[in-house]
């Protein structure tokens, strides 16, 4: 007789079918992807992040690859938190039916609040993920992310203006990820997401410039998976609130293993990108994997590393 | 856009550092001439996108200039090899407004997404002109591809060792044309823009992530709003230009 083994965890309250969801800014609104494949097999998704005002973004080249990996500077690209309600989402309805995860971005406490309190009247939205990885324009333009205090002043901000469950999204550019976390924990976040991508940059041998625009940009994809598992450790070991995983997530075996460091559910990103059906691949590599570790049920794995 | 994966069937140098690469797989994903496929390439993170030169059922060619990493692996790919490949991406052109004689200009490895369309056009009973661009005669490549279509073909080199010395817009004194196409450099995109008479379909490179269209790595302003080139890309009507750069 087969066993049952079972993909389902509970992400603040809301139980998802399994713990993948994509991660923001490498699945759009999802119907790109849904074209491909029934999204509606995967736990959620976190949609692109959201501003209150449109956004372009930075100048191109925004992409650059690199061993494992690659560094992106999209700059937040998004048509401003007003018509990703009235297009975007409508778009969405139509091929996914849980609920989703709205990514937000700020660069004034204000902007956040406002933001959230929009998406927070979506009935499709069954989390706020706030991304704190960007510069804060009135604080001299250190990202949000970099301090404890500021941290938790964009999360007392949100949670004042949302009754949706809040998972602050943690920059790892930082010397004290766990001093962060825990500020953020006690202003009363809900969880936390981390990592966001590392701080890097590539230069063209030939032409002697840097390959993006930028200059700078976000170092995502395999390569930065061991910093990944590394932070979920030491903030699960610190924090009781629960953390969604993300950093370079690839396979099934990767989902596993920040899930045993202390992640809840896990988002994949830069795999996205390079092959448009690796979330399908990793929730149907799920049941073998989990099979061949001994696993019946996914959520008893949460942590496990820690005991 | 679909997932397949295709089996070299030849890979060989055809210019100077640029190469053909002719595969079998299906290629029922590409509905239109100037549009993309993304090669996966071991040892490589991020797909290659690369223009389709030409694709009939069954058989896809790729005619890409070593420039970097990824194409010098890609030229080292031998017979037989298999590659995933992500096709049918971009836009493409739209044949519908060519008019009676359009004309088609590619700058060095902008010429080959012109030759399916060529093509297509001449199978339509166009009257093609074609004004292909290089800097040295070395380079040059495809000149007997298009005459052997049917095509009034022309070449310009910068040094003036085959055809026409300087560049394809000196080539354009005196041509009738009805409309045109183009893919090259931008630099030749816009002097091109400048000197033709008409209106045409300008094909845009950019460094991409994805290739269709989820992280918005290859965003450019268009008249009519923000666009991906490789997804509301990579041709843009001359309308709908905004230079930046």
């Amino acid at each position: 007789m087969g066993k049952i083994i079972d993909t389902k965890v509970s992400l603040c309250g809301i139980e998802i079918d399994n713990p993948i969801i994509p991660a923001s800014g490498t699945f759009g609104y999802g119907y790109e992807f849904a074209e491909l494949y029934d999204i509606n097999m995967l736990g959620t998704f976190s949609f692109k992040g959201t501003t209150r005002e449109p956004r372009f973004g930075n100048p191109t080249p925004r992409i650059a690859e690199c061993c494992a990996g690659m560094i992106n500077a999209v700059g937040l690209q998004n048509p401003g938190v007003d018509k990703v309600i009235s297009e975007e989402l409508v778009k969405m309805r139509a091929v996914f039916n849980k609920k989703v995860m709205a990514n937000v971005s700020g660069f004034s406490v204000e902007d956040y609040a406002y933001t959230c309190e929009r998406l927070d009247k979506c009935d499709e939205v069954g989390w706020l993920e706030v991304n704190v990885s960007c510069p804060n324009v009135h604080g001299g333009g250190m990202s949000f992310g970099t301090s404890p205090e500021a941290a938790a002043e964009v999360t007392r901000a949100v949670k004042a203006v949302t009754a949706k469950p809040v998972f602050i999204k943690l920059s790892p550019n930082v010397t004290d990820i766990v001093s962060i976390a825990k500020a953020c924990e006690e202003a009363g976040a809900d969880g936390i997401s981390l990592i966001n991508t590392l701080l890097g940059m590539r230069i063209d041998l030939k032409t002697r410039r840097p390959v993006i625009a930028n200059k700078m940009g976000g170092f995502s994809g395999p390569a930065i998976f061991p910093v990944a598992v590394r932070m979920v450790y030491q903030v699960a070991q610190a924090c009781s609130i629960p953390i969604i995983g993300m950093g370079g997530v690839s396979s099934a075996e990767d989902v596993i293993e920040l899930m045993l460091a202390g992640a809840t559910a896990v988002e994949v990103g830069a795999c996205n990108l390079v092959n448009p059906y690796a979330c399908r691949d990793i929730v149907n590599a799920l049941p073998s994997a989990m099979e061949k570790y001994g696993i019946d049920r996914l959520s008893d794995i949460i942590g496990l590393a820690h005991k | 856009m679909e997932q397949v994966i295709f089996k070299i069937k030849s890979n060989e140098p055809i210019a100077r550092s640029v190469y053909r690469m002719v595969l079998e797989g299906d290629t029922s994903a590409i509905s239109a001439s100037g549009q993309f496929v993304n090669l996966l390439i071991e040892g490589f993170f991020l797909r290659r996108p690369i223009s389709v030169c030409d694709s009939v059922p069954g058989e896809l060619t790729l005619v890409y200039k070593v420039v970097g990493k990824g194409t010098e692996a890609m030229s080292r790919m031998g017979e037989g090899e298999e590659v995933d490949i992500l096709t049918g991406l971009g836009n493409g052109y739209d044949l519908t407004l060519s008019g009676d004689r359009p004309l088609l200009v590619g700058g060095g490895v902008g010429v080959p997404p012109l030759y399916r369309l060529c093509r297509e056009l001449i199978a339509q009973g166009k009257s093609v002109s074609v004004i292909l661009g290089f800097n040295t005669k070395d380079e040059v490549f495809y000149k007997d591809e298009f005459e052997a279509l049917g095509a009034k073909v022309y070449v310009s080199t910068v040094d003036g060792s085959m055809g026409k010395k300087g560049f394809v817009t000196d080539c354009l004194e005196g041509l009738d044309y009805t409309y045109f196409y183009t893919c090259g450099p931008e630099p030749m995109l816009k002097a091109l823009y400048r000197a033709t008479a008409t209106s045409g379909q300008f094909s845009f490179e950019e460094r991409m992530g994805c290739g269709f269209g989820a992280c918005m790595g290859c965003s450019c302003k268009t008249v009519t709003g923000y666009k991906r080139i490789c997804k509301e890309g990579p041709v843009l009507c001359k309308e709908d230009i905004i230079w930046e750069k």
